[in-house]
């Protein structure tokens, strides 16, 4: 009696372990992925012949009009409520007392007007905020699915069909740059107008700023407008220490910008 | 929809300072502080029970089935509020089907689902196996058949197969322990990793959470053990519960130090985020930090149990005492999951403004939604004990 229940346990830890096993294993080796993501397409790509998208903002340039957020919203079909935003330009304010004033009403959509009277400022600029497209992006590397991916041109998407709404990613972004799509209940970011870039079109943002403070670009494009742009300022990323690696470079950038 | 964006024009208008656009909505809300708080009940109940069985701390025995089974009836619905937070809940299975191994939170998937099935069940069926053979002999009805199949038709009730059950028992139970605390850890790193939020990002979240989840498990276990008492008309052991409320006791100061020596270390390195934490500490988070966390969940508690190591007094005081501090306990957890929670996301990343958690009566992040999944694990619970409870277990000496 006894020999014959430890023969059944063993057959029901070997049952057991096969299982576990076998779960473990499976989701290892992944085989729903290639069905779900077909990663191996994307591998197999040359990524040195395909450019490597990028952003260069000139500070001193924007005046803040708001034109950029406006027509984001347009093309991208970004809800209009105002806590919902691609990108959105940041007006910054410092007080000859030394206290910084940072305003956004409505990502500046509609223009950016000056709160502080005159006299009392010392210095005051705009920033256009957006995406930055981390070449180590903390938000890719929080999915817990892999909807969220930096495709061959160094943009990071999110798979609409694929994200399961957990919002880690927004939690993960540390520029604020994620939002939860409140009508498709999936994490929605800036995607640099990828349907339009892959057309050879501008972004909407760049498109349709008067002054040229947003110059896209390929960063492997030596002859670029960006990689000119990078040649001729200084430029400096936003939260350098966070060391994302961010693909969108500030000209101007004062050190009161977080 | 209409109520959500009326909601968000609320927040906006009590916007303090400035916070990015998309930072007014505050995507973890009440169901995100009821994931750790319930997944620390398991991992704290898992631990006492522990204790007895592989440090031999025989005056525990009468809690360490009412520990297990705790401890399983909490992991029964520890994801459910994470997978009710989803906005996409139907695509959760994703989470196992193609994980991104660089994700803390699909890894916890793993670690939830080898815990459950490899540590928890197999050493509740281990424990029981013997008891349900014999059950499934003497009783009838739903019981008798539910007996007969969770046996999986091994129904040895030899010595050698109780000395086998009680080996392997032990066995997962050594294993259970790291398991134990991977589970809880691992929840700490959910957060911790976080590095773009300065509240979470600390190399001692882990470990905070290991040692809350240690008091919560510890105090909830202590509760129920006093409620079961109650309710079956028995003595309680005096003596178990001095002892628990002694590892209370100690476990509470480890992790009060160690939450001390986080504030401690923030504080004097004083980083970009000091300033802005130190609003939201003396602001937002006053009532529910300072008040509810440290003064009725750690401050008091540690109070009472420190007194009664010095001055004895009735059993019926003491008890009494326990109750209310076992109670407390708790509710300090509870907020101590809020404040990290919510608190990590009243503050904007742009270190400038503030935002106001509102919470809600109704829907799925509501509070009658989460009163839903506290109150849940108490039915498990119930059923559980109704089923097999482990005062009629029938030990191979007798």
């Amino acid at each position: 009696m006894g020999t014959k229940g430890i023969n059944n346990r063993r057959k029901f830890f070997k049952a057991s372990a096969a299982i576990i096993g076998g779960s473990i294993a499976m989701s290892i080796m992944k085989p729903f992925e290639l069905m779900a993501q077909k990663k191996d397409e994307s591998e197999n790509i040359e990524t040195d012949k395909l450019p490597l998208w990028g952003m260069g903002v000139d500070i001193e340039r924007c005046v803040g009009c708001g034109k950029c957020a406006e027509a984001c919203k347009i093309e991208n079909d970004v809800p209009k409520e105002p806590f919902y935003f691609r990108t959105w330009v940041e007006q910054y304010t410092v007080k000859k007392d030394g206290e910084v004033k940072i305003e956004s009403p409505n990502g500046g959509i509609g223009g950016l007007k000056q709160s502080v009277p005159d006299d009392d400022i010392f210095k005051s600029f705009m920033v256009p905020k957006l995406c930055n497209h981390c070449t180590n992006a903390p938000c890719v590397q929080a999915c817990p699915v892999g909807a969220t991916y930096i495709s061959p041109e160094g943009v990071v998407l999110v798979d609409d069909s694929y994200c399961i709404g957990c919002s880690y990613c927004i939690q993960a972004c540390p520029y604020g740059a994620r939002f939860m799509n409140p009508f498709t209940k999936v994490a929605d970011k800036c995607t640099f107008c990828y349907h339009r870039i892959s057309d050879g079109l501008q972004p909407a943002c760049v498109e349709v700023c008067p002054t040229d403070a947003r110059i896209f670009g390929d960063l492997h494009d030596k002859k670029s407008d960006l990689v000119k742009f990078l040649q001729k300022n200084p430029t400096e990323v936003l939260k350098p220490h966070l060391n994302t690696k961010s693909r969108v470079f500030y000209n101007g950038l004062s050190s009161e910008v977080r | 929809m209409e109520e959500h964006f009326q909601h968000l024009y609320q927040a906006l208008s009590q916007v303090d300072g400035y916070i990015y656009p998309n930072e007014i909505d505050l995507h973890w809300g009440l169901m995100i502080v009821l994931y750790p708080y319930i997944t620390g009940l398991v991992a704290g109940a898992f631990i006492l029970a522990s204790l007895e069985r592989v440090f031999h701390v025989k005056v525990l025995k009468p809690t360490y089935g009412i520990a297990l089974l705790t401890a399983l009836a909490f992991l029964a619905v520890a994801t459910m509020p994470l997978v009710s937070h989803l906005q996409h809940p139907l695509r959760s299975y994703e989470i196992f089907m193609t994980p991104n191994s660089t994700s803390a939170m699909a890894i916890f998937g793993f670690v939830y689902l080898w815990y459950l099935m490899a540590v928890l069940l197999l050493e509740i069926w281990f424990d029981y196996r013997r008891d349900f053979v014999i059950w499934s002999k003497t009783s009838t009805g739903f019981k008798k058949i539910f007996y007969k199949l969770i046996t999986l038709g091994i129904n040895d009730t030899d010595e050698k197969s109780a000395k086998l059950d009680d080996r392997l028992g032990y066995f997962i139970t050594v294993v259970g322990i790291p398991s134990a605390f991977l589970l809880h850890g691992y929840v700490g790193f959910i957060f911790g990793s976080i590095k773009a939020n300065p509240w979470w990002s600390t190399v001692l979240m882990p470990i905070i959470f290991l040692f809350s989840a240690m008091v919560s498990g510890v105090a909830l276990v202590m509760l129920i053990y006093m409620v079961v008492s109650w309710i079956r008309k028995v003595e309680i052991d005096m003596k178990c519960l001095d002892t628990i409320a002694k590892y209370l006791f100690y476990i509470l100061l480890i992790d009060f130090v160690l939450e001390s020596l986080d504030q401690i270390h923030r504080i004097y390195e004083a980083e970009e985020s000091f300033d802005i934490i130190k609003v939201l500490v003396n602001g937002k988070l006053y009532i529910t930090l300072v008040l509810m966390q440290w003064g009725i969940g750690t401050w008091i508690p540690l109070g009472v149990i420190g007194l009664f190591q010095f001055y004895k007094p009735s059993e019926k005081i003491k008890k009494a005492a326990y109750f209310i501090v076992g109670i407390f306990v708790l509710v300090g957890i509870f907020f101590m999951r809020w404040n990290i929670v919510i608190g990590g996301q009243l503050f904007s990343k742009s270190l400038s403004g503030f935002t106001t958690f509102t919470a809600v009566y109704s829907g799925m992040e509501g509070y009658l939604m989460a009163a839903v999944w506290l109150i849940i694990p108490l039915f498990i619970l119930a059923f559980l004990l109704w089923l097999m409870p482990p005062w009629k277990k029938i030990s191979y000496q007798e």
